[in-house]
């Protein structure tokens, strides 16, 4: 599904992505660990088509599709789908509007006529029972003023609404309690399929007890250095960064 | 010859049409000796140093249309509310449009200035009214000087209008340049209530003048809505001024929806005689290329207890520019008064520009006056988001724009207006999206 050979990045002249290499399958989980500052919301952003970054040589490629000339609503459409680790708050947009809207275009970039109101509402009532959402909380302006559990839990209903068939989840465990964690990563199991993949940028192995992933890479200075099941994040949970540093040296 | 010149030579002909022995007259060859030492106003007026009307006043403005023109209602339909019953008068080229107007005398007089000054049975509210709270600048007393037609709508005592009454004036363009001056007077007695949308429109991008001088008087408990919609073509060009005279307990709303035209500048003034009056001035401004929109807002707090709120956006792309000027005065005997100020501005380009001005006066020591003004661009990290969504940049644009402008927009109380509102920003902002948010 997603295919990356090779990617350089930069911003503003400073080398942030040095050559990496991913490689990500229908129906697989991968999660991508890393020390701070390593590239992993770089990845997911030049990912998503945020051109603050120079891609500097690279392949990005989604179903066989080179994906690095499109514009970010055009990767959209073509089924990627980013929970930001910090969605922006959008004062006078309720939630409903903006879903509604983003459906919408998406519908019409493929040609299709809007949803009708009926089906949108059907399925607004259904995902935000999945995602444990109170219905008043759809018709606020969207992530104003609203706690960093109730962003996160907003962006999985967005995947929800949307169906992408490749979702980056940055961070989306950080400024989680246990209970919103487990609703989140219960809502993105639910959504999982043999037709869709997941990536699942993070810090700490506690959300892939949740969410339990296929494979495990580590990123560190822009490339991917090393690759494991499951149990890798554990390893990192246990030791820490350090030992992988040591082990390039 | 210059225009003032031409409009000073003019009057006797203007007197020609006119009686020249009633009271009003005298009111009228005052205010021309006022306009003939003031002249247009120029750049060196501080009022006036962002807006100036010299390009304008080039136009060789033909002062007095005698010819009668018509226009048939199927080619001005969409300006218009058309989908709701109203009041309607309607004027062309200045003259009364009996044909496309539906006025009545029914418990309330909704007609015309001309009549309403001509017949005895009027003198009393216009002796009362007329010119009372209209200020005798350089524009208002040029408008004074040739008042004649306009709207006159009078509301008696607890008399709630049943529907909203329209006031659209249409220019023709049969002339390479036409100036206007309508002149409505407003009359809303104790616990009535009336709704009024406004309207210049000009058919072609033949060059229009209009100065317009609205006085409306709300009396105690008295409730207004006034909308005024400005979306004329290029060359048109507008001077509203309006005068808004408030008794204890009455609302007065005016929004204004400024959406294009050449030059349009807005003079608003609201004077507070009485307690526990509310003023609502909101208005939205998005406009482009090199139009240019000036607001210059007045409350005057003279009696304690009331409040005013102030509520514009302006959102200006190209080379277009902006005015607002906000003016706030608190008599020392306005005790407890609460006034609050707030004028946001997006700049769409790096071209376009905005002057900022809130102004407060404030004499009285037990108040609350606030004012806010921001100038900003559009949030990048926004548009990326709505974008990541699946919604296009100019969609996605579109959408953080109106959902800006719309705190002026929940508190129209006509549907049918905000609907068309709504239209036309969409129509202006080329993106075809429902924005009900």
């Amino acid at each position: 599904m997603l295919k990356i050979n090779n990617l350089h990045a930069k911003i503003e002249g400073k080398s942030i992505l040095k050559g990496l290499n991913l490689e990500v399958n229908a129906g697989e989980v991968h999660a991508i660990m890393g020390p701070n500052g390593a590239g992993k919301s770089t990845l997911a952003n030049i990912i998503a088509g945020k051109d603050d970054y120079d891609v500097t040589d690279g392949i990005i490629e989604l179903n066989g599709e080179d994906i690095s000339e499109l514009a970010p609503e055009e990767r959209a459409h073509n089924g990627v789908f980013l929970s930001f680790q910090y969605p922006v708050e959008i004062p006078g947009v309720s939630v409903t509007n903006f879903i509604k809207t983003a459906i919408n275009q998406t519908r019409k970039a493929k040609g299709l006529e809007d949803m009708p109101a009926k089906d949108m509402l059907k399925m607004i009532r259904e995902k935000s029972e999945l995602l444990e959402i109170d219905r008043k909380f759809l018709s606020r302006s969207l992530n104003e003023g609203f706690s960093g559990g109730e962003k996160k839990r907003n962006e999985i209903f967005q995947m929800a609404m949307l169906e992408p068939k490749l979702s980056i989840l940055d961070e989306t465990d950080s400024g989680l309690d246990i209970d919103a964690l487990r609703i989140v990563a219960n809502g993105v199991n639910k959504l999982k399929s043999k037709d869709n993949a997941v990536i699942v940028i993070t810090h700490y192995q506690r959300l892939l007890e949740y969410i339990v992933p296929d494979f495990v890479h580590v990123l560190y200075d822009g490339k991917i250095v090393k690759t494991g099941d499951a149990s890798l994040a554990l390893e990192l949970e246990a030791k820490g960064y350090d030992w992988i540093k040591q082990e390039l040296v | 010859m210059e225009l003032k010149e031409k409009i000073l030579s003019s009057y006797v002909a203007f007197e020609n049409g006119i009686d020249i022995n009633s009271d009003i007259h005298e009111i009228r060859t005052e205010a021309l000796e006022n306009f003939e030492k003031l002249g247009f106003p120029t750049k060196k007026l501080e009022e006036w140093k962002y807006t100036s009307l010299n390009a304008v006043l080039k136009n060789d403005f033909s002062i007095f249309l005698n010819k009668e023109n018509s226009v048939q209602f199927a080619d001005v339909k969409e300006y218009f509310i058309h989908d709701i019953d109203t009041y309607k008068i309607v004027f062309i080229d200045g003259k009364y449009s009996s044909f496309l107007s539906d006025v009545t005398h029914d418990g309330k007089d909704i007609c015309l200035l001309s009549s309403a000054l001509s017949k005895s049975k009027y003198s009393s509210v216009i002796e009362n009214y007329f010119n009372k709270v209209a200020k005798q600048d350089n524009l208002t007393a040029l408008n004074t000087a040739f008042a004649n037609e306009g709207a006159y709508i009078y509301i008696p005592k607890s008399v709630e209008v049943e529907k909203p009454i329209q006031i659209i004036n249409f220019t023709t363009g049969s002339e390479a340049a036409t100036m206007v001056q309508p002149r409505n007077l407003i009359v809303v007695e104790e616990n009535a209530h009336v709704q009024i949308i406004e309207r210049h429109q000009s058919l072609t991008s033949n060059a229009v003048l209009s100065n317009v001088v609205t006085e409306i008087f709300a009396g105690r408990n008295a409730t207004v809505d006034y909308y005024k919609i400005q979306n004329d073509e290029e060359n048109a060009s507008l001077v509203d001024n309006t005068f808004v005279d408030q008794k204890s307990n009455s609302v007065v709303s005016v929004h204004t929806f400024s959406f294009g035209g050449n030059i349009t500048r807005n003079n608003l003034n609201f004077y507070q005689n009485g307690e526990h009056i509310d003023s609502i001035l909101k208005g939205i401004t998005i406009i482009e290329g090199k139009q240019h929109v000036d607001h210059h807002t007045l409350v005057h707090h003279i009696e304690p207890n009331c409040e005013s709120h102030q509520d514009y956006k302006g959102i200006f792309n190209d080379r277009s520019t902006g005015v607002f000027n906000g003016k706030v005065i608190v008599n020392k005997e306005a005790q407890k008064t609460n006034a609050y100020q707030q004028n946001n501005n997006v700049l769409i380009s790096d071209k376009a520009t905005i002057n900022a001005k809130p102004q407060l006066e404030i004499f009285a020591d037990d108040v609350k006056c606030s004012h806010g003004c921001t100038i900003g661009q559009l949030d990048n990290d926004a548009l990326f988001y709505m974008q990541q969504r699946g919604i296009p940049v100019k969609e996605g644009k579109a959408l953080l724009m109106y959902a800006f402008a719309n705190t002026v927009l929940e508190s129209v109380k006509i549907p049918e207006v905000k609907s068309r509102i709504t239209k036309l920003i969409a129509t202006k902002l080329g993106v075809n999206i429902g924005f009900d948010l």
